[in-house]
């Protein structure tokens, strides 16, 4: 009788021990919870959302601040996959934040601009080059289209321009059946 | 080894071919176009060369529009690692590099240059190589300027194919299968060109090193697998016949048909030791080693609904149109043209495509000869597709899949591992277009990741340009409680420091003056790269001013100025009662041109002095009222001074005209 509690306790010492190490040395460091949703965003840094970016806009969502629905650049599909991750209902795109577009790239007049560099300090991707008085221009390949240069110009010479289809970036449509006119005999 | 290994080893060198799962067989409309020999064309008005001929990267363009190229010179460069030259199809002028349409699925224009041709077909000095005895390293390296390409249609640049892998390669396998109905490209070469392709598995099997050849023709070729086997003879390259099934042509069936090996889905065939090339690529090698022949021409079969299905050889960048012309021209009822065979081609935008390097057969289609496909039926899954699958995927999956953008399902179910070979489509009792589905899932999974891969990149840069704000913000502020800190020390010691401080400001602001002076004498730096018109220009302009009298006017007011100053230091020393001060203060003297002027103004300033000193010494002042000298006294210095003034200015004049007469 004494023997067995004393196996159990025993067992019960050991497995504690075992556990309480675990639970040190394999600790998850940070909130995943933040970088899971960060890596579903758009990463447009477009602010539309109303935070100054989209880690700052994932750790308002995790911390229960912000709502699902209020990235325009992740569209309806952003909000679908937020809310599969969250668990929680989906609910459309909030209108207050603007509307989804398709994605458009920067471009500078070059003959306009005056080398002003509010543009450059703007970008929240570094995608402008350029120097106070020198020319600016955009770096396509990284701009994120989120429009933030747009605003401090002040002489209007940035545009967004809608991505042109080449045959690097085209894509095979969905299959449809052309529908005929039905003919009259 | 043990005893059950040893007897299937056995059993694969007995079996003379492999069948894989699946497979279909279509009618082969190859008989029509090979009833007459390979043709060769005229030259064409214009070469119409699109730069994205290969898979990889664009190449550079070399040349100019207006430039004269010769027939094999280098025209685009390859750029990166994965992609291919482009040289002159054949002499001629650059007339264009403009977007034109090219042919691809898309029917998009893309960069292409335009060779005019001059009709005279000069070469460029070639430059053969001694591929049987030279050494390997550079042969593999100077194939970067072939412009060699896959031209069984993947178009993949064959140096990468050739470079040493890291895997020995033992089995070269000489792709001659020709699948696709209608495609007689590789069959005409085989029976017209067979020793030219047998030197060129040569050549290939010395580059790679390759232990065994091996190649697979489909029992439909009777005359190519003839030919091939007489020029085959007394070596140890193997012609297999394999069973006419499609797609029996693509390199992962073709191995296991002829070795009975599966290559691994995730692998390439080289890293199981196995490369494959196609006929007509190595025939393109042994051009290039033996005559210095880049790749300018391929054969492509025209056939279809046109009046003389033939083949011909055709220089890249010819239009279509002029081929359509060389093969009788297209039957009245013809609705358009397809580039590749009727299971894997595409349609073209339009007949004033070029012939590119991936184009190994042209087909009229009219309605009679492809029918349109009836609408698309509901899936009964019948699970015919999957039976036909030479890839063994489960197609009627993969179909729920991405017709509801289920991407994530789609690619568990190995989508990626669909070669597109359209054999599900081909026995769909629902015609149900499912090929089209799986390329449309396909791309839209490419675009995907590609968005993701953007997006990281741009919350990586988000993320450095946070830490460098951060950063320069803590910098900015480290500074400035440096610099509060050494206001505070510099504070305690201001009254010694001060002085000091301010008369090396002023040897500093003396210095920088003397430098400015002496800069304005110097030449405009900018000058050094003006061309002579305009240099003459300019000392035209120089002359134009010295006749106007521009430079003069300048240099009197600043003699002016000068003896201004001059005089009213003159009569501010006559204000002055203290004499030793005054012989003190060293007049400011930075113009030596101004020197003799400025003596005489000394000279009367100190006569002035004088006599104020005079004056005052008649009516003696309290000594407090030394800065407010009597009346008559400042009237008088006053008056001396402007005497002084006066013969200054006369003198500085004086001086200007014999610097106006020196000038002259």
């Amino acid at each position: 009788m004494l023997i067995a509690l004393y196996i159990m306790l025993g067992l019960a010492l050991v497995l504690g021990a075992v556990l309480g190490y675990a639970a040190l040395k394999f600790k998850v460091e940070g909130d995943p919870l933040i970088a899971r949703i960060d890596a579903i965003l758009p990463q447009t840094q477009c602010g539309q959302c109303g935070y100054p970016g989209c880690k700052p806009y994932a750790t308002a969502i995790a911390n229960g601040e912000a709502d699902i629905n209020q990235c325009p650049p992740g569209g309806d599909e952003g909000v679908h996959a937020l809310a599969d991750l969250l668990g929680v209902e989906y609910k459309p795109l909030n209108e207050e934040h603007g509307e989804t577009k398709p994605k458009m790239v920067a471009f500078i007049e070059e003959d306009i601009c005056i080398g002003c560099t509010l543009c450059i300090q703007a970008c929240p991707v570094d995608a402008i080059v350029g120097a106070a008085k020198h020319m600016h221009t955009i770096v396509a390949s990284e701009c994120t289209g989120c429009e933030l240069c747009i605003a401090p110009c002040p002489v209007d010479c940035i545009t967004m321009n809608p991505i042109v289809e080449t045959p690097e970036n085209w894509k095979w449509k969905y299959p449809t059946i052309p529908i005929k006119p039905a003919i009259h005999l | 080894m043990n005893a059950p290994i040893n007897i299937a080893g056995l059993l694969k060198k007995t079996k003379a071919v492999f069948r894989f799962n699946g497979g279909v067989h279509p009618p082969e409309n190859k008989a029509q176009s090979t009833q007459r020999p390979i043709g060769q064309l005229a030259l064409p008005e214009k070469l119409v060369l699109p730069l994205r001929q290969h898979i990889g990267n664009i190449p550079k363009i070399k040349v100019a529009i207006g430039d004269h190229v010769l027939k094999g010179q280098l025209i685009a460069e390859a750029e990166g690692t994965v992609s291919a030259a482009i040289h002159a199809p054949t002499s001629g002028t650059i007339t264009a590099i403009a977007d034109a349409v090219i042919p691809h699925p898309s029917g998009l224009s893309d960069r292409c240059i335009t060779i005019t041709p001059d009709g005279k077909d000069s070469w460029i000095e070639r430059q053969p190589q001694d591929w049987r005895k030279d050494e390997l390293a550079p042969l593999v390296k100077s194939l970067r300027l072939s412009g060699i390409v896959g031209l069984g249609g993947a178009t993949f640049p064959t140096q990468i194919k050739l470079r040493s892998a890291n895997t020995a390669i033992h089995t070269l396998v000489i792709n001659a299968a020709e699948c696709e109905p209608y495609i007689t490209c590789d069959d005409m070469l085989m029976r017209e060109r067979s020793e030219e392709i047998v030197l060129g598995i040569k050549v290939a099997k010395r580059l790679l090193d390759a232990e065994n050849v091996i190649i697979g023709i489909e029992d439909n070729k009777p005359e190519a697998i003839k030919a091939m086997r007489m020029a085959t003879e007394n070596t140890d390259i193997q012609v297999k016949v394999v069973p006419t099934l499609y797609p029996s042509g693509d390199a992962r069936r073709l191995v296991y048909l002829v070795l009975g090996q599966e290559v691994p889905h995730n692998k390439r065939s080289t890293e199981v030791g196995i490369q494959v090339f196609n006929v007509a690529t190595v025939s393109a090698l042994y051009r290039y080693f033996e005559f210095g022949e880049p790749a300018l021409s391929r054969v492509v079969s025209m056939t279809g609904n046109v009046n003389q299905p033939q083949n011909f050889e055709v220089l890249f960048g010819t239009p279509l149109r002029h081929l359509i012309k060389a093969a009788g021209g297209a039957k009245r009822d013809t609705s358009h043209f397809i580039m590749g065979g009727p299971m894997m081609g595409f349609n073209l935008p339009s007949d004033d495509v070029p012939i590119t390097k991936a184009a190994n057969c042209i087909i009229a289609a009219s309605p009679t000869l492809f029918e349109p496909p009836p609408p698309a039926m509901p899936c009964i899954r019948c699970a015919r597709c999957a039976d036909a699958c030479p890839v063994s995927l489960q197609p009627q999956e993969l179909y729920w899949f991405a017709k509801s953008d289920n991407f994530e399902k789609a690619q568990a179910y190995n989508l990626f591992d669909c070669i597109e070979c359209g054999a599900c489509s081909y026995v769909c009792p629902s015609d149900i277009p499912l090929v089209q589905y799986y390329r449309y899932a396909k791309s839209e999974m490419i675009a995907l990741d590609k968005a993701k891969e953007a997006a990281d990149i741009a919350r990586e840069r988000n993320e450095f340009r946070l830490a460098r704000i951060e950063r320069e913000k803590q910098e900015r502020a480290a500074k400035h409680a440096a610099r509060a800190q050494g206001a505070k020390t510099a504070d305690s010691s201001e009254k010694t420091t001060a002085p000091n401080d301010k008369q090396a400001a002023i040897a500093a602001a003396i210095e920088r003056a003397k430098a400015q002076k002496a800069a304005e004498n110097t030449e405009p730096k900018n000058t050094t790269h003006l061309s002579n018109t305009t240099k003459a220009e300019i000392a035209a302009i120089d002359a134009r001013r010295a006749s106007v009298g521009l430079t003069e006017t300048k240099m009197t007011t600043n003699e002016e100025k000068q003896a201004k100053i001059t005089a009213a230091i003159a009569s501010a020393k006559a204000q002055k009662t203290d004499a030793n001060q005054a012989a003190n203060e060293t007049p400011i003297k930075n113009d030596t041109l101004a020197v003799d002027t400025e003596k005489q103004a000394k000279i009367e300033a100190a006569i002035a002095r004088a006599k104020a000193a005079k004056a005052e010494a008649t009516k003696p002042q309290d000594k407090g009222v030394q800065t407010k000298p009597s009346a008559d006294a400042e009237k008088q210095a006053k008056i001396e001074a402007a005497i002084a003034r006066a013969k200054a200015a006369k003198a500085s004049a004086l001086e200007t005209k014999e610097q106006q007469a020196k000038e002259d």
